[in-house]
């Protein structure tokens, strides 16, 4: 299958560098992860239903699936107006706000998860304010929308600024030389040209948020039936020794996963084409 | 799907200088977007932040230096450093043959090879955990045979080392490998055809074209290293003093509603966040002024 088309190639190392990477590749990535899969297959088609499948299990995909997915909407809309802010405006500090949007990237989850909780739990900085008016963010399934905004910020941001950046200014001067107004360049002209980008970031957060364990856990309260998010439920498992329970999940995530990583690509080879025209 | 998508070297051109165009917003649009984006990211990123230090000097500096130096907490502090210390340099040397391989040579199933390399990405970290106790578990395919031999994966060093390892996988290569394929083969062949050897060709040319990248793929897959929790999480013993984590140290602490302690051994990890972000900057910085 990898065999060089370039047969007489000058460069060295082709053998030695290929074989590292695919012997790398395959005894880190493929093997443990082909161990869920093949895991799975030992288990009766009503096994694997009973596992993947009861109330509890259920409650927690909605959770997971629809905190991640509201997560990725707000982090959609607010992360277009700070591409935006970025790439057009100018204001003081404007470097280290830029610097300071890959936080998410860069703070260890675990740490996230409990400055999160200090802030929301109602003797919060942010909680007591919200508690007066009966919201409970902290410990609820608002707080686990919270953590994971967090976690997938960045990615819409940077998927758009490239392409911001790129924007040539000809196509608004157009628009607007046409009679256009402003509302109407940007609505008719600048948005349809980011829909790639933005669909590509929010995918990207929903799928980073989707998998999602170490901001959340400290501010679910982690709630069977309510609270608890799938990756939980897999640790859950794990720790009352029902290791096919929690492969059979893992196996659901995994696939979830990757059809969503399917998708990203194509969205991805989509704006690259895109933008070449 | 951790990583940093939109923001390789590749993929960062310089920021446009502001220059006044025909068409931009009204003023009071400038301030409101404006206004708006800070607000959301003062309240999502710099509140966390600080509240991380807050929390943690709360009893004085005096409590917070008690919380840091206790014997458990350095001992989850080495047990970071060596993990980090192992799993980063695996994934830069494999980094440097996989972008070497991708960039230097034609062959079939590349893009497959490339879709494959982001796969640890797109795992939740406690799958990422789970799979290395379905291989290494007492109950896994290999674990028996390690078993038998006194050798302990799981619930030991090894086993998160060997998931760090796992979810820092694609960090050096997915920068190195469209920074090669940029930058061409020429170079290189010139050296071969002067007479250099493979390897010379590599420290010599290759190597000083690619630092910068290099570095930068490095400092995110460190962050990533010392700061994994979920995985890790699923494969530690979670034993104080001994297969403990800064992450995992935190969260014990923090069970056992230590907050100033949790909060202390938190603040070294932000601040560690803190170092990455300000290397990353200098280091997107340094690229754009080469470039322009």
């Amino acid at each position: 299958m990898f065999t060089s088309r370039q047969q007489r190639s000058v460069l060295p190392g082709f053998g030695l560098s290929l074989g590292f990477t695919i012997a790398y590749l395959g005894l880190i990535v493929l093997i443990p992860l082909s161990a869920a899969f093949v895991r799975t297959l030992g288990m009766s088609w009503s096994d694997f239903v009973a596992a993947v499948w009861s109330p509890r299990v259920i409650a927690a995909y909605k959770l997971s699936f629809g905190a991640s997915f509201s997560a990725a909407i707000v982090n959609a809309f607010f992360g277009l107006i700070v591409a935006w802010v970025l790439v057009r405006y100018s204001f003081p500090g404007k470097r280290v706000v830029d610097a300071l949007v890959d936080l998410p990237f860069a703070l260890p989850t675990a740490v996230a998860g409990i400055a999160l909780t200090a802030i929301y739990s109602k003797n919060g900085w942010v909680g007591q304010y919200l508690e007066p008016y009966g919201i409970k963010a902290a410990f609820t399934e608002v707080g686990v929308f919270i953590a994971l905004t967090f976690v997938g910020l960045p990615f819409v941001v940077r998927t758009l600024q490239p392409v911001l950046e790129e924007l040539e200014p000809e196509l608004e001067e157009a628009s607007a030389s046409l009679g256009a107004n402003r509302w109407q360049t940007i609505s008719r002209v600048i948005l349809p040209e980011l829909a790639p980008p933005l669909i590509t970031g929010f995918a990207l957060a929903f799928a980073r948020a989707l998998g999602e364990y170490g901001s959340v856990v400290f501010i679910a309260g982690n709630m069977p039936m309510r609270t608890e998010i799938v990756p939980l439920l897999i640790i859950t498992k794990l720790e009352q020794y029902d290791y096919r329970g929690a492969t059979a999940i893992a196996v659901v995530m995994l696939v979830a996963s990757f059809v969503l990583l399917l998708v990203i690509n194509l969205l991805q080879n989509w704006s690259r084409r895109y933008y070449k025209v | 799907m951790s990583a940093p998508v939109g923001s390789t070297l590749i993929h960062h051109p310089a920021h446009s200088k502001g220059a006044p165009r025909a068409t931009h917003d009204p003023k009071w649009v400038r301030w409101g977007l404006t206004a708006v984006a800070l607000l959301f990211l003062a309240s999502f990123l710099l509140l966390p932040l600080a509240a991380v230090f807050t929390e943690a000097l709360r009893r004085g500096i005096g409590t917070y230096f008690a919380a840091v130096v206790d014997p458990d907490a350095l001992a989850a502090i080495k047990l970071t450093v060596l993990t980090a210390a192992i799993a980063v340099p695996a994934n830069v040397v494999f980094g440097v043959a996989a972008a070497w391989a991708i960039s230097k040579f034609a062959f079939r199933g590349k893009s497959l090879l490339i879709t494959l390399i982001d796969l640890p990405f797109a795992v939740s970290p406690v799958i990422s955990g789970l799979i290395y106790v379905l291989v290494f578990g007492a109950h896994g395919w290999v674990g028996p045979w390690f078993a038998e031999h006194d050798i302990e994966i799981i619930f030991a060093v090894p086993g998160i080392v060997l998931a760090t390892t796992f979810v820092t996988f694609p960090f050096v290569a997915r920068e190195l490998i469209p920074l090669m394929q940029a930058q061409g083969n020429d170079e290189e062949y010139a050296a071969i055809i002067l007479g250099a050897s493979g390897w010379q060709t590599f420290w010599r040319v290759t190597l000083p074209n690619i630092k910068w990248g290099l570095f930068y793929g490095v400092i995110l897959c460190n962050a990533r290293a010392m700061g994994e929790f979920g995985a890790v999480s699923v494969v530690s013993g979670h034993i104080r003093g001994e297969t403990n984590t800064m992450p995992l140290h935190v969260e014990i602490l923090y069970n056992e509603y230590n907050f100033v302690a949790a909060f202390a051994v938190a603040s070294l990890l932000a601040l560690l966040a803190i170092v990455t972000l300000i290397l990353k900057a200098i280091v997107e910085w340094n690229h754009t002024r080469a470039r322009g």
